[in-house]
């Protein structure tokens, strides 16, 4: 039975027989995924990375430019203001994330959205609606090296991953190694990451214990800073953009890729299981 | 507060402790977090959600003479990033950072090298962050230490609940000063501070009290 013309085609929900051609699946996957077929040869050109973090600065040598910087804030009567972003990086810590996702990944539009400034007690929600505006925007990947422990807030950052999740934005979070419950790297939706000692920022390995799904480098990296600066730093949340330039590389070379797909292959790709093919 | 909750605080105003044993036990953890580390220093800052600044609460080594009580804004700096995205950093060679420098030197005339910050986190709520300042540079930053450092941070930030529990009780009978909460609290405090027979006779006459007022 094919769709009634009178009224277009039916939704998506149910597969009426005849209809399998409507989902003929794009991607011819080899038998043996290995990282050549995975991201051998990319730039991640063509991909769209957005930095929720501190700001960042455009004009750093390890940064390469922006394509765009927007800065989150609440008014005083409470209102959600996004506006563009002229102050850079009040930290140094998202011109480092963006370093990262730059070197891995050199021909990336990289997008920074600010949700630092607006004091502690306001970061939750400007947090959210950063997000909020990170998927609106429908950016292929969005690197988030933070988190929240508000659980008023996990509800809709959840909704968020989800709703990001089916419109192809990929999430990339920080897991957190202290014991409190916070969002959103624990959210199946998201890639949530946490540290490896070694050097090579190829090196990624999957977690077969979660919620921590994958390790990626986080421990005595030479990052890009405030100021043209650099500086030695450790962190989960220098590990997070490794795998978002990683995610980026996969999607320049394989753009229909959505992200459970996207998740398959960097399990299949991840230094424990298939890396060394 | 309800009635009977303003009651309660009074008395454990009286009784939990002081501000300055909590604050001693701040100040043990920090020195204990700097001879492990063999950090030049360790600092605790509170968050004060009324003014959205972060606070010295305990020093020790470097600054541990002039520091407590000096207030930044809660969502600058290293300390504000980690704060607020309830991310542990370690960071060495800050100095290269000419900002950080110049902020932190006007603010307390130290300019460490290296820095580890950490958020204390309570049930769901950021307490403020606990900073270990110039562990000796040679060592290579092991994911063991990080490891470590959480540990610290979770014992701090039971501590600064504590603290602030105590803060805020006491700040209850303080604004009742002349009523009944003061008076409950005072009494709960002077059984505390009484010895064998007079406590005795003390507890004695409180739960003959109890048994009037309940009609027992």
């Amino acid at each position: 039975m094919s769709a009634d013309p009178q009224r277009g085609p039916l939704p998506a929900w149910s597969l009426p027989a005849g209809e399998t051609d409507r989902i003929r699946i794009a991607t011819q996957w080899p038998e043996e995924v290995t990282r050549e077929w995975a991201w051998g040869g990319a730039t991640g050109a063509g991909v769209r990375v957005c930095v929720l973090d501190s700001g960042v600065e455009a004009d750093h040598p390890l940064v390469g430019g922006l394509a765009g910087a927007k800065v989150i804030s609440l008014s005083p009567e409470g209102e959600v203001v996004v506006a563009d972003d002229s102050e850079g990086d009040v930290v140094g810590h998202g011109t480092a994330c963006a370093g990262i996702i730059r070197g891995l990944a050199p021909k990336v539009e990289l997008w920074s959205v600010r949700v630092l400034g607006a004091g502690a007690t306001g970061s939750g929600p400007v947090l959210m609606e950063g997000l909020r505006w990170a998927v609106d925007q429908g950016f292929d990947v969005v690197n988030m090296s933070l988190s929240t422990t508000k659980s008023q807030f996990a509800g809709v950052l959840h909704e968020l991953a989800d709703s990001a999740y089916f419109r192809r934005t990929l999430l990339v979070a920080s897991a957190h190694n202290m014991p409190v419950e916070s969002y959103p790297w624990r959210f199946s939706s998201v890639i949530s990451v946490g540290s490896h000692e070694e050097e090579d920022p190829f090196t990624f390995y999957y977690n077969p214990e979660p919620p921590v799904e994958f390790f990626a480098r986080g421990v005595n990296l030479d990052v890009a800073w405030r100021g043209g600066g650099r500086i030695r730093a450790t962190g989960n949340s220098f590990a997070t953009p490794h795998m978002a330039g990683i995610c980026a590389l996969v999607l320049s070379t394989h753009r229909e890729l959505i992200p459970f797909q996207l998740k398959s292959v960097l399990y299949l790709t991840a230094t424990n299981v298939g890396g060394d093919r | 507060m309800s009635e009977p909750g303003r009651l309660q605080a009074a008395v454990a105003a009286g009784v939990v402790g002081s501000d300055e044993a909590y604050r001693a036990l701040l100040q043990s953890i920090v020195e204990v977090a700097r001879a492990i580390f063999g950090a030049r220093a360790s600092s605790i800052f509170l968050l004060d959600e009324t003014t959205d600044e972060l606070v010295f609460e305990a020093v020790a080594g470097e600054g541990a003479d002039t520091l407590i009580g000096t207030r930044i804004p809660s969502s600058t700096g290293i300390a504000g990033w980690v704060l607020v995205t309830r991310q542990p950093l370690v960071l060495e060679d800050v100095t290269q950072d000419p900002r950080f420098a110049r902020d932190v030197a006007e603010r307390t005339g130290y300019v460490p090298q290296g820095l580890m910050s950490v958020p204390l986190l309570h049930e769901e709520r950021a307490l403020g962050v606990l900073n270990v300042l110039d562990r000796p540079q040679q060592a290579r930053f092991t994911l063991e230490e990080m490891d470590l450092l959480g540990m610290f941070a979770n014992q701090a930030a039971i501590a600064l609940d504590l603290l602030q529990r105590a803060r805020r009780a006491r700040a209850l009978v303080d604004h009742n000063a002349s009523g009944d909460t003061a008076a409950v609290a005072r009494l709960a405090e002077t059984i505390e501070t009484l010895e064998d027979e007079r406590r005795a006779a003390g507890v004695r006459l409180v739960q003959a009290l109890d048994d009037i007022l309940r009609g027992a």
